[in-house]
């Protein structure tokens, strides 16, 4: 294999599982005398000397060990979804989130008892300002 | 032996049960009737403990004895296990754990109830949702898994000893680590449910439970943490977390743990986020079951889990009765729950702690969702899928990127409202001194558009110094303010600062050790390694390093025999150490285990240290030599260093605060008062 052979070697052996049922990436699994890793690294390293791209190469992972193969899920038909639900519950709780901040900031303050009153406005960031002071020196 | 653990766990059943019922019936009355009532509940909680860590006992004497007439001894130790590892026989199969599991919870019952004084009415809540707990865990302990179950036919001359991946030190303390972290969140669990059931006014509940909540996010950070290294150690493929369903497992309620965390500081000082923290707590004690059952029923398959065994339906039914519990009180009680503040700014500690929140469920999800997508294909599609970690770390990483940025911005924000003013002021030196990381980088090599993994590796250093910048900036703010007014010395100014606020403080240590944790995880886009046959006098270089096979051998002794290579390690034409990978072949149970030596390179790299780990692959049958694995992995050494530093910081979040000083002051200027706020 050449140097570009190397790092396809390697980027394709870390997308795919050894199949021995040790569960590991196929690159990783160091189990003494794992049949199913020594043989797929070597069906890898025939491949990349055939020439074959990497859809063919894992094409035909695929056809001899079948879809689990491929060490996550791969962009077609219902897989997508897999790697979009993450997105969907990110943005959906980021919108919920906002909402919440928005409807509480637009919550009327709660009526206070006679006679106390707080200050608001510039009266309020003047008091902050000078407890500012006062801490920062 | 056998007939004393197992007469022990019935009476603990009925210990625990009559605890249950008794607590219950006298939650109804208040007369001195119901009283006894209760107090003969509480006590029976207490015994109950007793009953278990006698069970306990037994089992492990009876791996101390080589009692093989019990089959669990049998099946997980023999007559030549070293007696630390007798004593790992207790959680090491399935049986022994969940009575371990048990233990613990007896454990945590056992200090509550002694505790019940602080407010006896929450404490009897609490003490029958524990009891109810406790309840399940003895009804499988007697009904399916029973751990003092005897051989049947011939008593075995020997056992067919512990796996040999559990015969390791960190394994006779991951696992009790992990499940005092499982277990103990069901202390606040209770607590709540408790808090809730009795519309219990205030938040009381929540001042009572922080400390064990603290306590127990510790052990589960260190379980977590320990497993991964445990992984690193033993497993020899030359890294630390395969995102395993196993591993999953116990990272959702760490995170979900770590975001009740946060928000619970929204409820003790604004009285908001009531019913968020409310399930947030009811979710993490679910997934600490859910972990517990993912590890035990066999729905997904783990290099880490258990047997199949029917137990899994067990779990089920307890965990949708549980929810169906949380979800009538909730109901019922949930005008109880009313935030009693709004939020007046956007730009807010408020804020943050909800966005905070938000991307730890976001994260919560993703790996649970991970987890649970191949059932979810197989339904749908007929057939699994795998989702492993390219998988995972394509999706969570952007979200703990998010949450890194947080946790960076987060403490700069003040509760209530924060002027932009302010962040600009404070935040400004943090984000250059961080950028400038980012271009060190660039300038030495790294190319973040050549690929997504260097991206993200960029990215998260510049994220982690932003952390480690402003916690620093931080500590120099507050001493200054401290210093100039006392006359202390900036250290000893920001040593007092943090005593007095350690709870705060102690919160931006640990935010600190998360930080390395992550500069730790960056440099994984940066490995290397090689793998060669070597013969005496062979060489293999990797990075800095030349490897120069000195010699091989073999050795047997009553456990196990072994083969080890002795590689001599030269840097700059200098040896700098010799390293024997090993790997070790175990009678009794025929099982092969690797052991991977590690070399830091702290004398050498300091700050970019990196692990030089090497792997004993095997022998070559024709040659007679040994093939070596050599991997150089960057960075990895901060995660564990991380790791002491979150644990520092959360001891020290525990120590109470130091009363405010009354500090000296000028002539003709008023006395005053430091305080430090949170």
């Amino acid at each position: 294999m050449g140097a570009g052979d190397d790092a396809r070697f390697n980027k394709i052996g870390h997308s795919m599982m050894c199949t021995c049922g040790c569960g590991q990436i196929l690159l990783e699994c160091n189990h003494v005398g794992c049949q199913s890793s020594d043989k797929m690294r070597n069906e890898l390293i025939a491949a990349l000397d055939r020439g074959d791209n990497n859809d063919l190469i894992m094409q035909g992972f695929v056809q001899n060990y079948g879809p689990t193969v491929i060490a996550a899920p791969t962009a077609t038909g219902f897989n997508r979804v897999a790697w979009i639900m993450p997105f969907v519950a990110l943005t959906l709780g980021m919108a919920f989130v906002v909402a919440v901040v928005r409807s509480w900031k637009n919550k009327p303050t709660p009526a206070l008892a006679d006679g106390i009153t707080i200050s608001d406005g510039d009266e309020l960031d003047d008091y902050k300002r000078k407890a500012r002071k006062e801490t920062d020196q | 032996m056998s007939q004393i653990g197992s007469f022990a766990l019935l009476l603990a059943l009925g210990l625990s049960a009559y605890s249950f019922l008794a607590g219950i019936l006298a939650l109804f009355g208040r007369d001195a009737g119901s009283m006894r009532l209760g107090e003969t509940a509480r006590r029976a909680g207490i015994a109950a403990f007793g009953a278990v860590l006698l069970a306990a006992v037994v089992l492990v004497l009876s791996a101390f004895r080589d009692d093989f007439s019990i089959a669990y001894i049998f099946h997980h130790s023999n007559r030549e296990l070293p007696a630390a590892y007798k004593f790992a026989v207790l959680w090491s199969g399935q049986e022994g754990s969940l009575l371990f599991w048990s233990l613990l919870l007896g454990g945590y019952g056992f200090v509550l109830r002694l505790r019940y004084k602080t407010d006896q009415r929450l404490f009897a809540h609490a003490s029958v949702v524990i009891a109810a707990v406790q309840v399940f865990f003895l009804m499988i302990l007697n009904f399916a898994a029973h751990p003092f179950a005897i051989m049947e036919g011939a008593l075995p001359p020997d056992g067919n000893g512990l796996n040999p991946l559990l015969q390791y030190p960190e394994m006779v303390i991951h696992p009790p680590m992990l499940y005092l972290g499982y277990v103990g969140f069901t202390v606040p669990f209770a607590f709540a449910l408790g808090a809730l059931i009795m519309r219990y006014p205030g938040e009381k509940w929540i001042h009572i439970t922080r400390r064990w909540t603290m306590v127990t996010w510790c052990f589960l950070t260190i379980g977590v943490f320990l497993g991964a290294h445990w992984a690193y150690a033993v497993l020899g493929w030359g890294g630390y977390w395969g995102w395993d369903p196993v591993e999953n497992a116990s990272l959702m309620p760490w995170l979900t743990g770590t975001a009740f965390l946060h928000s619970v500081m929204m409820q003790e000082k604004r009285g908001m986020l009531k019913v968020w923290n409310m399930w947030l707590i009811f979710s993490t004690f679910l997934l600490s079951m859910l972990g517990t059952f993912l590890t035990r029923s066999g729905v997904i398959s783990s290099v880490h889990a258990f047997a199949q065994s029917s137990i899994g339906n067990w779990f089920i039914v307890f965990m949708v009765l549980t929810l169906a519990t949380c979800i009538f009180f909730f109901v019922k009680n949930k005008s109880h729950l009313k935030s009693e503040h709004k939020l007046e700014a956007l730009v807010s500690r408020e804020s943050s702690f909800l966005f905070n929140n938000l991307l730890l469920l976001v994260a919560c999800f993703t790996v649970l969702w991970g987890t649970f997508f191949p059932i979810l294909s197989e339904w749908v599609q007929g057939h699994k899928v795998t989702v492993g970690a390219p998988f995972f770390n394509r999706v969570a990483v952007p979200v703990a990127l998010l949450l890194l940025l947080l946790t960076a911005v987060g403490p700069l924000l003040a509760w209530r409202k924060t002027s932009i003013d302010s962040l600009k002021r404070n935040f400004l030196l943090p984000a250059v001194g961080a950028v400038s990381i980012g271009i060190v980088m660039i300038i030495f090599g790294v190319r973040p558009l050549e690929d997504p993994s260097y991206f993200y590796a960029t990215m998260a250093a510049v994220l982690s110094m932003l952390v480690i910048f402003t916690v620093i900036s931080e500590f120099i703010r507050g001493g200054r303010v401290i210093a100039g007014k006392s006359q202390m010395n900036l250290f000893a100014a920001m040593a007092h600062l943090w005593h007095r606020n350690t709870r705060r403080y102690g919160g931006y240590v640990v935010h600190f050790g998360v930080a390395l944790v992550v500069i730790g995880i960056l440099g994984t886009p940066f490995n290397k390694e090689v793998e060669k046959e070597m013969g005496f006098g062979d060489k293999i270089n990797i990075g800095p390093y030349t490897l120069v096979c000195q010699s091989y051998t073999q050795e047997d002794n009553p456990n196990y025999g072994n083969e080890w290579a002795i590689i001599n390690v030269f840097r700059g034409g200098k040896q700098v150490t010799t390293m024997y990978p090993e790997r070790r072949f175990y009678k009794s149970s025929g099982q092969p285990q690797t052991l991977p030596r590690i070399y830091p390179s702290f004398k050498e790299d300091l700050l970019l240290v990196t692990d030089l780990y090497l792997v004993y692959e095997g022998i070559n049958e024709t040659t007679g030599r040994p093939i070596i694995k050599a991997h150089l992995n960057p960075m990895v050494p901060w995660i564990w260093t991380g790791l002491i530093v979150m644990v520092f910081g959360t001891i020290t979040a525990l120590i109470p605060n130091a009363a405010p000083v009354r500090v000296t002051v000028p002539a003709r200027v008023e006395p005053q008062t430091v305080g430090a706020g949170d």
